[in-house]
């Protein structure tokens, strides 16, 4: 990929310190975000997608924590930030919206004072002209009544307005990212497909690059230029979203694509992965997902694959692939 | 809004009433004659039974009640015993000296409490954290008159930066506001940090600090409003805390204020006495719950505009 | 239920159990089940809890209430013991030896009338430790039972327990214990009687708001589809899921009602010369406080170390067992 990378996460390594040991949450992951494009992470709940989206806003508390790798914002480290200058990248150059709209709001203030803040937080603009700008990004996103709505509380606004000013606190600074864990998740299918529009038509004019994290396979297929498909931390295969969908590689991937229901093929029963999701803490000493998968090989079970190039920008870490160059060690 | 403030303020009233009924009840349950308990064994019949008609002790109870409730809705708590005086005019006359007691060690218990608790949660797990809590924990386990006695050694007669007793200069006024202060200053710092550490739990915290701000901003600016608001309604709750120990803080320090009044009213079976400054303090507490409850409304935004 | 939201304000207010007692998040449902670890891979490793588990935190996690479990123990040995322990017998007089200072002989020193301090205070350890547990335990079983009841009947039974709850609750504890004790005299007896009547309200909110959410559970309902009886429910079914506020409510109780009996004998309404209480022991010190301190400061300290002890060991309990009652 020639393009220039505005993220550029490499190796990154995450863990829990639990009682119960160090739990590699987020083990090795790479990825790159070129500019303008919308990047998704795929997997089911607690394969890591999430903690690296807080990995790289530098939002994870304890007990978790960055423990290796590096985030290059721009071409500027970002990993090792002190707090203070992190806050200044935080909102304004790298913006997250979450996935419980109905929370993520502070309940005891009007929510256009709660945008405004990220304006005053990171340009100098007086209030009222912080107050302006509010209300433009309001109208942007989507918000009717904008100057009725800024002083709305959260709790009288709907699920998908509480997400539309998510939306706009993070898009009111023009940061080069947003991160958007699961952003549609809690919504209606119907608010569903108007958030995800809205925020690839910001994406277009504003020139952000956007790394979605959805478990929702039609939704990367919807609006992701690039995929990453994650699995107990780390990354299973990585490909442009066409060619996933044509030619998904990974047991895993495919064992995803099979278990979408589609309509026009009668299936007796719909097709899920057998097994759970491994404990992080005792992950098996091969391939992480080796005991799930139906093609797996003796060697699965005693030796970790590397993520190999399937095809030109197609990683996929399988021994069946294992032909082509290691994009990782 | 309106409708829930006079809901609000019509549940207090049964309360109002039933307390006043429950002190009234309680008073008279006494096993034989209340007069005779007031006096004692050795008094002649005819006295008892001219002091009863006196206060009307011979009538039967509910008559008594209501007269009782009427007289008092008048401002009227009857005339003590052993004064001779009206109980409303010697409550009026010790009220100021428990306002100012209760309101000095309320400002002592909420700038130390909060300061203390605030820290405690920033600190979360600290040595800091850990001091603090420890010293809250000891503020609520020491028995107020303990924390007075101490202080009065310390300050009074070692130091003797404060006068020992009385309460009639600020000098004066100091030992006993810590006192009775310190107490709710350790229950005021436990409960902000706990709200302050559970509120930071909240997806919204993430939201502050996702936008940019400090980790001091996200607590001053986000938590802390969310925090405080059921530490608002704590405050009524202090208040009837508070008023029990200014009973035994007044006593420490011999300070003439209502507490002294109820001690008396019991040390010298005096019943109009002790019935009028319980029956009074109690409606005193139920007035703050209810601006408290009321304040509450009027501060959560949730309930303020209609969920 | 008149009003959800006013009861909700008025739980979360007075913070009581239920779930989501002070948190503000404003959703109830999302509040209630949330894991300590938010995080996506930290709730896969999921708490167990049995009671010998949680009891396995409480040791591993705080020393603290485990030592103060200890000293509590402690406390209740030299109590049951005491003629034992104590070097003195904590009534024998003896003027020639009145107000000594603290020696070999007498650790704590004696008293204006010459007695042992320290055999007064481990002879009062039985007053305090017995009114602690025992007028807090009854006032807590009457509590229980009236909470179950207002809770699980609801309607007319509800209203009437909770507005009597209501107005116990107005009264400053220890004015109300002051009423009872201006009826009844003075005398441990009556403190004893006093302290049983008066503290029940604050358990019956707490039982109710649990048995109203519990209630609702899926297993309370089998039980009553399949004709379980009522009482057999409430206790049965209802009652061991409260256990664990209970304890911790119980653990917490005891330090307030030490403090009562000491504060109702140190106003002179409540033990009588010559009993051991600590309080009465402090406030016939406090004549003596400038000359000898230690006649009024030791009791004090005694009261305080065993109200720190439960303290302790209630904050400890909370947190493994019911992370949601709170402060009150």
């Amino acid at each position: 990929m020639g393009e220039t990378m505005i993220l550029d996460i490499k190796n990154l390594q995450s863990h829990f310190f639990t009682a119960k040991g160090e739990v590699p949450a987020v083990d090795g992951v790479s990825i790159q975000v070129p500019q303008g494009k919308i990047i998704g992470i795929v997997g089911e709940s607690g394969c890591g997608k999430s903690m690296t989206a807080m990995s790289v806003m530098g939002l994870l508390r304890y007990p978790g924590r960055v423990v290796g790798g590096s985030i290059a914002l721009a071409g500027r480290d970002i990993t090792h930030l002190t707090p203070k200058e992190l806050s200044l990248v935080r909102g304004n150059e790298i913006s997250m919206i979450f996935q419980e709209p109905m929370t993520s709001l502070n309940p005891v203030y009007p929510v256009g004072k709660q945008v405004r803040e990220a304006i005053l937080l990171h340009q100098k603009l007086s209030k009222t002209e912080a107050k302006e700008r509010v209300i433009d990004i309001f109208r942007a996103v989507g918000i009717p009544e904008p100057e009725k709505r800024y002083y709305s509380y959260p709790h009288q606004l709907s699920g998908g307005l509480r997400q539309r000013v998510m939306i706009g606190m993070a898009m009111v600074c023009h940061p080069k990212v947003m991160i958007a864990d699961e952003p549609t998740t809690a919504l209606d299918v119907t608010i569903e497909a108007q958030i995800l529009q809205l925020m690839k038509k910001l994406c277009k004019e504003q020139g952000t690059s956007i790394i979605l994290i959805t478990h929702n396979m039609g939704v990367v297929a919807e609006v992701c230029d690039y995929v990453y498909v994650m699995y107990a931390g780390k990354v299973m295969e990585q490909a442009e979203t066409f060619a996933l969908f044509d030619h998904p590689s990974h047991p895993y991937t495919q064992g995803l694509l099979k278990s979408i229901p589609k309509l026009d093929e009668k299936a007796e029963r719909l097709y899920t992965i057998e097994g759970v999701v491994p404990n992080l803490l005792h992950l098996p000493k091969g391939c992480s997902f080796c005991t799930r998968c139906d093609q797996a090989q003796e060697r699965c079970f005693v030796q970790k694959p590397c993520l190999y190039e399937a095809a030109d920008g197609h990683g996929v870490r399988c021994f069946q692939y294992e032909s082509g160059g290691q994009l990782d060690e | 809004m309106l409708s829930r403030i006079l809901k609000r303020i019509a549940i207090s009233i049964p309360v109002l009433v039933g307390v006043v009924l429950a002190i009234f009840i309680m008073l008279r349950i006494v096993p034989g004659d209340p007069v005779t308990t007031m006096l004692g064994e050795h008094v002649n019949p005819a006295v008892i039974e001219k002091i009863s008609r006196e206060m009307g002790l011979d009538q039967p109870l509910h008559i008594q009640f209501i007269k009782y409730v009427a007289n008092a809705l008048q401002g009227d708590f009857g005339t003590s015993y052993r004064l001779n005086r009206n109980v409303t005019q010697i409550i009026l006359d010790a009220f100021p000296n428990t306002v100012k007691l209760s309101l000095l060690a309320a400002a002592v218990a909420w700038l130390i409490g909060i300061v203390a608790g605030i820290v405690a949660a920033i600190q979360q797990n600290k040595l800091l954290d850990r001091l603090f809590m420890g010293g809250a924990l000891m503020g609520v386990s020491m028995p107020v008159f303990m924390t007075a006695l101490v202080l009065q050694y310390v300050f009074a007669f070692k130091l003797k930066w404060f006068p020992v007793s009385g309460f009639d200069s600020w000098q004066a006024m100091v030992l006993p506001a810590i006192a009775l202060g310190w107490n709710s200053a350790g229950s005021i710092a436990r409960m902000t940090r706990s709200n302050l550490v559970e509120v930071m739990q909240n997806d919204f915290i993430r939201t502050a600090r996702a936008k940019g701000l400090r980790e001091n901003g996200v607590i001053v600016g986000h938590a802390l409003k969310n925090a405080m608001l059921p530490v608002v309604t704590m405050m009524a709750l202090q208040l009837s805390s508070m008023l029990s120990g200014a009973v035994l803080t007044e006593s420490v320090f011999g300070v003439p204020g209502i507490g002294r009044l109820a001690v008396n009213g019991i040390e010298t079976r005096d019943m109009p006495l002790l019935q009028g400054t319980v029956v009074f303090t109690t409606i005193l507490i139920i007035l703050g719950n209810l601006i408290a409850d009321l304040l509450y409304n009027v501060l959560d935004p949730r309930i303020r505009e209609g969920a | 239920m008149t009003d959800e939201k006013a009861r909700l304000t008025e739980e979360n207010a007075k913070g009581k159990a239920d779930g989501n007692a002070g948190t503000y998040t404003g959703e109830r449902e999302t509040a209630k089940g949330r894991q300590p670890q938010p995080e996506e891979a930290g709730a896969q490793l999921g708490e167990s809890d049995t009671w010998t588990d949680k009891m396995q935190t409480l040791m591993r996690q705080n020393k603290l209430a485990v030592f103060s479990a200890v000293m509590i123990l402690l406390m209740i040995l030299v109590a049951v013991f005491a003629p034992l322990v104590a070097p003195y017998d904590h009534l024998a007089q003896s003027l020639p030896d009145r107000l000594q200072d603290p020696s070999a002989a007498h650790w704590l020193g004696t008293d204006e009338l010459g007695r042992d301090v320290l055999s007064r205070i481990i002879f009062g350890a039985r007053i305090s430790l017995t009114i602690g547990l025992l007028p807090t335990l009854i006032s807590m079983s009457i509590g229980t039972v009236l909470g179950l009841c207002a809770g699980f009947y609801g309607g007319k039974t509800d209203f009437i327990i909770m507005r009597l709850a209501d107005v116990m609750l107005a009264f400053p504890s220890l004015l109300l214990a002051m009423v009872v004790m201006y009826t009844m005299g003075g005398g441990l007896i009556n403190i004893f009687i006093a302290l049983s009547l008066v503290n029940w309200a604050g358990t019956a909110r707490i039982v109710r708001s649990q048995t109203l959410s519990l209630k609702e559970k899926e297993f309370v309902e089998a039980a009553r589809s399949i004709g379980v009886k009522k009482w057999t429910i409430m206790f049965r079914h209802i009652l061991p899921n409260c256990l664990p506020s209970l304890i911790v409510l119980f653990t917490l109780n005891i330090p307030s009602a030490i403090l009562s009996e000491a504060s109702l004998s140190f106003l002179g309404i409540g033990a009588q010369p010559p009993s051991a209480s600590w309080g009465l022991m402090v406030v016939r010190g406090k004549k003596y406080l400038f000359s000898e301190p230690w006649l009024s400061i030791a009791p004090s300290v005694a009261i305080m170390i065993v109200v720190l002890a439960f303290n302790f060991l209630g904050d400890g309990l909370r947190d493994v067992l019911d992370p949601y009652l709170k402060e009150q």
